[in-house]
């Protein structure tokens, strides 16, 4: 597949406002100034990006909460995240929820919900609206590989399979869940695996190589919206932080990590970028520039915001109130 | 105004919605072609067509978290769960996701999931049970009951159009066994009202489901002996109307608590702790809880007339609590 300069030089910016807007989190939460806890997509940032980033405006997408990548590239603005970390008003959900249970339909964005994989047989919902309206969109979930051992994941590959659906399914395959690593989760060589249970089309793909990613994720989206069914994606990566950044992962070998640490995502695209001539200096300089006023901003922004009101605890539980809920 | 089951009610506003509003559509297990166990969607496939009649897998969680992800995208599913005791199986998807979408993320999510529920029909233990106390913990639901054919059409259309997870609690005893005149044209009951269903003046029972019935029944018994009840149908249990409640029982100072479910933690306690705290300067005697007991629902027919509340029970409580 032929990738335009601009979009290769998008996708690298997108990589690196995700790792530089989670590592400043992870700093403000080191400081205390982040309310909770703080799990980040480090290391395994070209999964969310290139399965994002390869969407069209009007598909829908349902990441799960390592896919700070999404959340950007769908439009939520660095300021309503950084205001979320910090429990703040002016935060996607108002206060009303944390970190990264981000979801906003605006940007067809479907909300997090901690039990992984939970959204699998939702997204495959909205792909059968699409299906039923006759509409060419398509629906993207992700989830870790951890998630893939619960029932949601398996009910909705095969709801998705059967009722052939335009929907594509990803896995950050970053070999923990949690402590636990692949061999203990599952007695599946790849994840991959798992699809062929249920007559579904998989791929396995380098989870580092945000280009590879971008260029299945195309070819799975054409698919699902030509009307030829689900495919499921495997992106095999290494999430090089503890599983929260409470986390010293000393149940990660040293040896793996720095096995992995030659793969980083972020270098290799810059280093393909510029061995292929896709970026200048001046235009690598500016890209940095952007990220970190964005963040600064983001910051700031999130800084001088206020905390909600503890009453407002008490709003917006039902989309229609009755009685005497519509008077609060 | 034609007269009709309960069963038919369900099946008129079903058609109804289906035939107003393209974005209302059906899931669920053996809906289609077969018309589903209790032959509720029967012809509604040859009708709308397999995807807005949809035959899933069998796969409870699956399907409820597709609907919820329809319903995201503008789409008004309506989900068959076969029993309600299958409910469970789709209890995370419901409660973690459909019960928190809007509150969380303004994630409006309007699907109905319709429970056929209850005893009386010699189920046993999976396929007989009242699982609304689950869900009736759980903020951000909506739960109704009908107990007549009229508000089951009513409140199964303002289910359908209301803006928020709805289950719909069907009882199965009832669906052939009851009739009634329900208006033909676009008949929508609101969701959160509840109704008396008879007026009286010595004790009010609060109710819903099947045993409004079981209420009205020990009323004509109770009647020949001088002693007036006042039926309140709650018709929707979440959110509670709690005026009509507090009304009757500041008219009858005297209440009985009646349903299904078991006894412990469930509707029957929050009415009778909301009363004791809101109205307690009104009662004139202790409330009385008539439910079923603490266990699973049991299958030989003794066991299970034991097990479920009966007119008996309402009139033996009613005498005691008059003379209080």
């Amino acid at each position: 597949m032929d990738i335009d300069r601009d979009t290769l030089q998008q996708l690298y910016y997108y990589l690196k406002l995700t790792r530089h807007l989670e590592d400043r989190v992870t700093s403000l939460y080191r400081q205390g100034k982040v309310v909770g806890g703080v799990w980040t997509s480090n290391g395994t940032e070209a999964v969310s990006v290139g399965f994002s980033y390869a969407l069209e405006k009007d598909d829908i997408t349902a990441p799960y909460f390592r896919d700070m990548g999404a959340f950007l590239i769908r439009g939520i603005t660095p300021r309503r995240i950084i205001a979320q970390y910090f429990g703040k008003k002016t935060g996607v959900s108002g206060g009303k929820e944390g970190n990264v249970h981000i979801g906003d339909m605006n940007f067809g964005v479907i909300g997090f919900p901690s039990h992984l994989a939970d959204n699998y047989p939702v997204a495959a919902g909205a792909a059968l609206a699409f299906k039923i309206r006759g509409e060419k969109r398509i629906a993207a979930a992700c989830t870790g590989d951890g998630g893939t051992s619960r029932g949601d994941f398996h009910e909705a590959l095969n709801l998705a399979s059967v009722l052939k659906l335009p929907v594509v399914f990803f896995c950050n395959n970053n070999q923990y869940a949690y402590s636990m690593p692949h061999g203990k989760q599952m007695a599946v060589k790849d994840v991959a695996d798992r699809a062929l249970a249920y007559g579904m089309a998989s791929e396995i793909v380098d989870g580092n190589d945000v280009i590879a990613v971008y260029t299945v994720s195309k070819k799975a989206y054409e698919k699902a919206r030509a009307g030829d069914g689900p495919t499921f994606i495997e992106c095999k990566t290494m999430r090089m932080h503890g599983h929260s950044e409470h986390d010293a992962a000393k149940y990660v070998p040293r040896e793996l990590l720095e096995e992995w640490k030659k793969k980083d995502p972020i270098q290799r695209m810059e280093k393909y970028l510029i061995e292929n001539n896709m970026v200048s200096e001046a235009e690598m300089k500016e890209i940095d520039e952007r990220v970190r006023d964005v963040i600064e901003d983001a910051e700031e922004f999130a800084d001088k915001s206020p905390y909600p009101e503890g009453k407002e605890a008490l709003e917006g539980l039902y989309a229609t109130p009755i009685g005497r809920d519509k008077e609060s | 105004m034609k007269e009709i089951t309960y069963v038919e009610a369900i099946q008129q506003a079903l058609w109804e919605e289906m035939e107003r509003d393209d974005s209302v559509f059906i899931l669920g297990e053996d809906i289609g072609a077969y018309g589903g166990a209790f032959k509720v969607t029967e012809g509604m496939q040859e009708k709308f067509g397999e995807m807005r009649v949809l035959d899933t897998p069998l796969s409870e969680s699956g399907f409820t978290g597709a609907a919820i992800g329809a319903s995201l995208v503008g789409m008004r599913p309506v989900v068959e769960m076969q029993f309600a005791d299958f409910i469970s199986c789709a209890f995370d998807q419901i409660v973690n996701v459909a019960a928190k979408n809007f509150y969380r993320w303004k994630g409006r999510t309007p699907i109905v999931i319709r429970a056929p529920y209850g005893g009386n029909i010699h189920g046993g233990a999976f396929h007989s049970q009242c699982p609304e106390g689950w869900f009736f913990h759980t903020p951000g639901l909506k739960l109704v009951a009908p107990a007549f054919p009229s508000d089951a059409k009513g409140l199964l259309k303002a289910a359908i159009r209301d803006d928020d997870p709805v289950i719909y609690f069907e009882h199965k005893y009832l669906y052939r066994r009851i009739k009634e005149e329900v208006p033909e044209d676009d008949y929508v009951v609101p969701i959160g009202k509840a109704r008396v269903v008879k007026e009286g003046s010595d004790i009010s029972v609060i109710t819903y489901g099947a045993m409004v019935h079981t209420a009205l029944d020990a009323s004509e018994k109770l009647e020949e002996g001088g002693i007036s009840l006042e039926v309140v149908d709650l018709r929707t249990l979440l959110p509670l109307d709690k005026e009509t409640v507090f009304d009757s029982v500041k008219k009858t100072s005297k209440v009985i608590v009646l349903y299904e479910a078991t006894r412990t933690g469930g509707v029957g306690a929050e009415i009778a702790a909301l009363i004791s705290q809101e109205v307690f300067e009104y009662l004139d005697g202790p409330v009385q809880r008539i439910s079923a007991p603490d266990t699973p629902v049991p299958f030989s027919p003794p066991m299970e007339e034991y097990y479920l509340p009966q007119v008996e029970d309402v009139v033996e409580a009613a005498e005691k609590l008059v003379a209080y």
